[in-house]
């Protein structure tokens, strides 16, 4: 089976899943659990200066259910760490000591002068963690205090804490960024400016769970009022999958070792974010959802797939799928795809048939020769991919490219030459 | 009693039907629905204790020889088992699915989702031990003999089985119903546990005949017994030579063993005598046979019984009758052979007992089946009068061990055996980590 070990920046750990800073992460007792079920490493739950901060007594989470309860996104209004600060030193010094093949980070969030990085870094250090996060990405309640999301939302503060932090330690630095941005490459071109080592991403995106329709309150509130939270759980994996791989292809930012996180849940979504370029992986949702169990699979399924790859590490696969990421107008526009249905699969639900017919191209049948039956129009087809997407069957409806003759559509030949938008006649600055 | 009552190619339908397994989306489906239960209940009550919600996590995720793995390290069956658990009082009973929507996760039909591919791939998942250079003899290759050697080879110990049939498996070639064991599946798994190496079989090989118990105590660091029960009960009623009473283990064995099922001989009215899962195989293969009437005769009530209502139901619905509070009395023949058989009715006595009413019925039968139970065979334990036994049976502790040094029994020989696949597979993964302590 092929090796798990992982370099991220120069921390080893004997797997890429690392449990991000969050609950599972709270203290030693958790990851004291959370190691011996096979974790690779953690980041501590966020740090802060003394006094430590207070908890609302409600509900901190809420969930979006998928069919039969399945948890698949999550909101939480929890604040850093509401433990004091010597208390998590004393517990993170002996982790470290008993765990020693483990990762073990510490995320910190401290206020916007140099003063605050001096006393602390170095304090934190001496524990003998492998590493700091910069936890930029809070989006509630220590936002409304000038820390958080509203440092990472300021390429120039993230700049800052970061060349402060990097002052005063002498392991790797993480920068951990909120997704609550325009465009995520600012911030981690920032981070790189810093000095940081690598950059960690996503944290929480901004949300609101929904209403309490028989109160007419928002939902969840804690005594009659709440407030928006930080969203995750597989919801969020598509998010922060193109955010990962903007910084792994942005000139600016592509030699910085990315930690990806967003709604990891099996093995298949490291696979994910791992050969879009991150290095290693986060997991909060899930282990939140399902208990720190699911490592066995995480581990045991990523393995296997390296070997039915023919991958000997885990950094074989980063960034594998890089290279067929590009802008739009870089698609060939001469590929053409028709959908096909395999009849033998079709259980005749029709609605393949419906959202086509409603919403996109008129390109499915519903009868044919009389009969119920479900087929596309090759002519009318433009290959939009939304009855795959809405089928129920797995495997059922496919893509399939015209390699040759002409498309019923549009009666023009099937070209093999590429060609994309920067050379099309109806595009006004196209290259002459 | 003829042969061919229905073609070839519908018997062989007939016994296929029984036999499916779940397509990549009807797996994907049943995979959704396990909650992922904490310290979950299916397990406690998996007699080999399969993590099985982490492999029904595995299927979901698409880890399928992940899924196997977690399968086949507790139960080295986990194939065979999948086909012929009794799902429904083991694992599926304990789904907590049934608190709410009465309709238990089908874990036994996913477990064989998931072991398939490995099986018929031949994809090894398990590595010989370092050789300790211990050796172990164990005798009789089902389902407690094969787990046991396959464990002891997992832990670098050298082992030599004795198997007196010519085949390997047991029971499980030789006894389960045709329509769970079909594809030559028996014979597969021997060969998959074998492949890991380190394990030597000499088939046709009795001991209490070819070789003797004491000898092998000699020879080896350790014995582990798993002979099975190899004698069937009489009866003991007038008529029971007649041709046409027939041993229901042996036609079951005959069955499992013909190669054009439809040649096999089959009764027009078939009368089984017992109460548990050998008569319902009996009864349910006559059926898809082509037996017109079926019938199975059974002693006490049906709570008593020893085959699963699942089993039961199932025999109905393949249109077997059961009559139950009646007890075989004597068996009249035509010309030799069997035309009838006299039963009493009987009715429940005090303390679980039985109480004969006086009452008697008849049933016309031109086949009657035999299915009142298994014995341990007297000859491999020749020469070792002072093993303790009790009803029959092996007296063991906990581990596996007998009252004699250096030996260990397992499966249906042992007191308390539970007549399962599972179980006996379980005690030979107890009797290996035993004799593991006992030789390192
Ligand atoms: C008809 C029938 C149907 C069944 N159906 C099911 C079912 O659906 N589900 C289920 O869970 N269980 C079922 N069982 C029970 C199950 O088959 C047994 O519990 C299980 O096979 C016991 O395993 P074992 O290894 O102890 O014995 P066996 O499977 O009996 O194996 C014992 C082996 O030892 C060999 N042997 C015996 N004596 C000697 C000797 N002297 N020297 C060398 N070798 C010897 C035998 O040839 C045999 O191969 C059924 C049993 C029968 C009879
Ligand atoms: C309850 C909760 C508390 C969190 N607390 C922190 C925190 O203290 N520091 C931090 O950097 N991120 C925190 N996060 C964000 C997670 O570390 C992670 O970035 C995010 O949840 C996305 O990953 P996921 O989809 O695997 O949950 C928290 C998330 C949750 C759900
Ligand atoms: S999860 Fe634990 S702490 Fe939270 S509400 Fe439930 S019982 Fe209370």
């Amino acid at each position: 089976m092929a090796d798990l070990t992982t370099d991220f920046s120069g921390i080893r750990s004997p797997n890429p899943f690392w449990l991000a800073s969050a609950p599972p992460t709270d203290k030693a007792y958790n990851i004291n659990r959370a190691f011996e079920a096979g974790w690779g490493g953690v980041s501590w739950k966020t740090l802060g200066e003394d006094p430590p901060i207070v908890n609302v007594n409600g509900p901190r989470y809420a969930a979006i259910h998928g069919p039969d309860r399945r948890v698949i996104g999550f909101n939480n209004i929890e604040l850093i760490t509401d433990r004091p600060l010597a208390v998590n030193l004393r517990e993170m010094r002996q982790v470290k000591r008993d765990w020693p093949d483990r990762a073990l980070v510490a995320s910190v969030m401290l206020p916007m002068n140099e003063a605050s990085w001096a006393r602390h870094i170095p304090m934190i250090a001496d524990t003998g963690a492998d590493g700091f996060e910069l936890n930029f990405g809070c989006p509630h309640g220590m936002s409304e205090r000038g820390m958080g999301s509203a440092v990472g939302q300021v390429p120039e503060y993230v700049q800052r804490a970061t060349e402060w932090c990097k002052k005063y330690a002498d392991v790797p630095v993480i920068v951990k960024l909120t997704p609550n941005v325009a465009n995520i490459v600012y911030p981690a071109q920032a981070a790189h400016k810093g000095g940081a080592d690598a950059v960690s991403l996503i944290n929480t995106v901004n949300s609101i769970m929904g209403v309490d329709r028989d109160r007419l309150t928002i939902y969840p509130a804690t005594g009659g009022m709440g407030t928006h939270g930080g969203y995750c759980g597989e919801a969020v994996k598509p998010i922060a999958l193109h955010m990962v791989a903007a910084i792994a292809r942005d000139p600016g930012t592509r030699d910085l070792p990315i930690s990806g996180i967003g709604g990891v849940t099996t093995w298949r979504d490291a696979v994910d974010f791992l050969a879009l370029g991150a290095a290693n992986v986060q997991v909060c949702t899930a282990a939140m959802v399902y208990g720190f169990k699911i490592i066995e699979d995480l581990a045991d399924g990523l393995s296997r797939f390296l070997d039915d790859k023919g991958m000997a590490s885990v950094q074989a696969l980063v960034g594998a799928a890089l290279p067929s990421v590009t802008e739009w107008k870089y698609l060939n526009l001469n590929h053409v795809d028709k959908a096909h249905i395999d009849q033998e699969k079709c259980i005749k639900c029709g609605r393949c048939h419906i959202v086509c017919e409603d919403t996109a191209h008129q390109a499915i049948t519903l009868s044919v020769n009389g009969e119920r039956r479900f087929e596309v129009k090759d002519e009318e087809c433009v290959g939009c991919n939304l009855c795959v997407s809405v089928c129920p069957i797995e495997g059922c409806i496919s893509m399939r490219p015209m390699t040759s003759g002409t498309d019923p559509r549009t009666g023009m030949a099937i070209r093999r030459q590429a060609a994309d938008w920067t050379v099309h006649p109806n595009n006004p600055l196209k290259d002459s | 009693m003829q042969s061919s009552r229905l073609d070839r190619r519908q018997v062989d339908d007939n016994f296929a039907a029984l036999d499916s397994s779940l397509s990549a989306s009807e797996a994907a489906i049943e995979a959704q629905r396990c909650y992922f239960c904490h310290d979950a209940p299916c397990v406690s009550a998996c007699p080999t204790g399969i993590d099985i919600p982490m492999f029904i996590q595995k299927i979901r995720s698409g880890n399928i020889i992940g899924s196997a793995h977690t399968i086949l390290e507790e139960n080295i069956m986990g194939g065979m088992c999948a086909r012929v658990c009794p799902t429904e009082i083991l694992c599926e009973q304990a789904c907590v699915r049934h608190d709410h929507e009465s309709k238990p996760v089908a874990i036994g039909a996913l477990q064989r989702f998931a072991t398939d591919p490995v099986l018929e791939g031949g994809i090894q998942l398990f590595k010989r031990g370092k050789p300790t250079g211990k050796r172990v003899a164990v005798v009789g290759a089902g389902p407690a003999g094969l787990s046991c050697a396959h464990r002891l080879a997992v832990l670098g110990h050298e082992v030599c089985v004795y198997e007196a049939r010519d085949k390997l498996a047991g029971l499980n070639e030789y006894g389960v119903a045709a329509y769970k064991a079909g594809d030559d599946i028996a014979q597969r798994e021997a060969q998959y546990i074998l492949a890991i190496g380190g394990i030597r079989v000499e088939t046709g090989a009795a001991v209490g005949v070819d070789t003797d118990l004491a000898d092998l105590r000699a020879r080896f660091d350790a014995v582990f017994l798993a002979v099975g029960l190899a004698s069937t009960r009489r009866l003991n009623i007038e008529g029971e030579e007649a041709e046409g009473v027939v041993d229901a283990v042996d036609y079951i064995a005959e069955l499992r063993q013909a190669a054009d099922k439809s040649a096999l001989p089959v009764g027009r009215r078939v009368v089984v005598i017992g109460g548990g899962m050998t008569a319902i195989d009996a009864a349910v293969q006559s059926k898809l046979l082509g037996a017109e009437e079926v019938s199975i005769v059974y002693r006490r009530g049906r709570a008593q019984m020893g085959a699963s209502e699942h089993e039961q139901a199932l025999a109905q619905t393949r249109g077997v009758s059961i009559r139950h509070w009646a007890s075989p009395r004597a068996i009249q023949s035509e010309n030799g052979r069997v035309s009838a058989v006299q039963f009493e009715v009987m009715a429940p006595g005090a303390g679980g007992g039985l109480n004969a009413t006086g009452e008697t019925y008849t049933m016309a039968a031109d086949v009657v089946f035999k299915a009142i139970g298994q014995c341990l065979a007297d000859a491999p334990l020749d020469g070792e009068q002072a093993l303790e036994r009790k009803n029959g049976k092996i007296v063991v502790d906990a581990e596996r061990r007998t009252s004699l040094p250096g030996l260990w029994a397992g499966g249906d020989c042992i007191l308390d055996g539970e007549d399962l696949t599972v179980s006996a597979v379980q005690d030979g993964k107890t009797a290996a980590a035993s004799i593991n302590r006992f030789l390192i």
